[in-house]
């Protein structure tokens, strides 16, 4: 199965809002898919490479543009 | 991964309190942690269905939070619960106090639990109190 790329967009959300829904995204995703999570929410930008690194998937990038973070993870398990 | 227990013990009815716990709940269970939350007090009837979830505000941060559209307390403890597997449960005490049965709390709300086990079940974890 081809891995998918999916965006997440979770502008106006607070903390921990982006966090939870890249989670809800994780759980309907496939192993290998990446997902990509549009924030405005300075905190979930450090927040959400924390969770990806204690519970073992893979941080791909994480930018910053016009107020909007764009935080990238493959979903390895 | 590392796993801790973590519990939490809830009884204000203040809306930066039920929300700060349901950031530590939620965050706590999805990062695979086992999380468990005995609501009791004042801050049960929020908890029975189809309840208000406009917790009055203590301070100003309160009323922030309500203005600027943060996610409900009530919304962060069924996603501990749905996505983390965080076991929130009733007070027994509280319930029937408050006489209500289970049926009566949101459906995501665990059996009743007394204090014993409770109290029994966080040795050696962390305990927060809101």
């Amino acid at each position: 199965m081809m891995a998918e790329k999916r965006q997440i967009d979770a502008r106006g959300s607070f903390c921990p809002g982006p966090l939870m829904e890249l989670i809800a995204g994780m759980k309907a995703a496939n192993v290998g898919d990446e997902l990509e999570v549009l924030s405005s929410d300075k905190g979930s930008a450090a927040d959400i490479p924390e969770w990806v690194k204690k519970v073992g998937h893979e941080m791909l990038s994480t930018s910053e543009e016009n107020g909007i973070w764009h935080i990238t993870v493959r979903k390895v398990k | 991964m590392e796993t801790d227990r973590i519990s939490i013990i809830l009884i204000s009815e203040d809306r930066e309190d039920l929300q700060m716990a349901g950031m530590i709940a939620s965050v706590g269970a999805v990062s695979g942690n086992e999380v468990t939350v005995l609501v009791s007090m004042n801050a049960l009837k929020f908890f029975l269905k189809g309840a208000d979830d406009r917790a009055p505000a203590a301070g100003q941060m309160g009323e922030m939070l309500q203005r600027k559209k943060a996610p409900s307390f009530k919304t962060l403890f069924q996603q501990a619960a749905e996505l983390g597997d965080a076991k929130i449960h009733p007070c027994s005490m509280a319930m029937d106090v408050l006489g209500v049965e289970w049926r009566d709390l949101e459906t995501f709300m665990k059996e009743p639990l007394g204090l014993t086990k409770f109290l029994n079940d966080a040795k050696g974890g962390q305990v927060w109190s809101f």
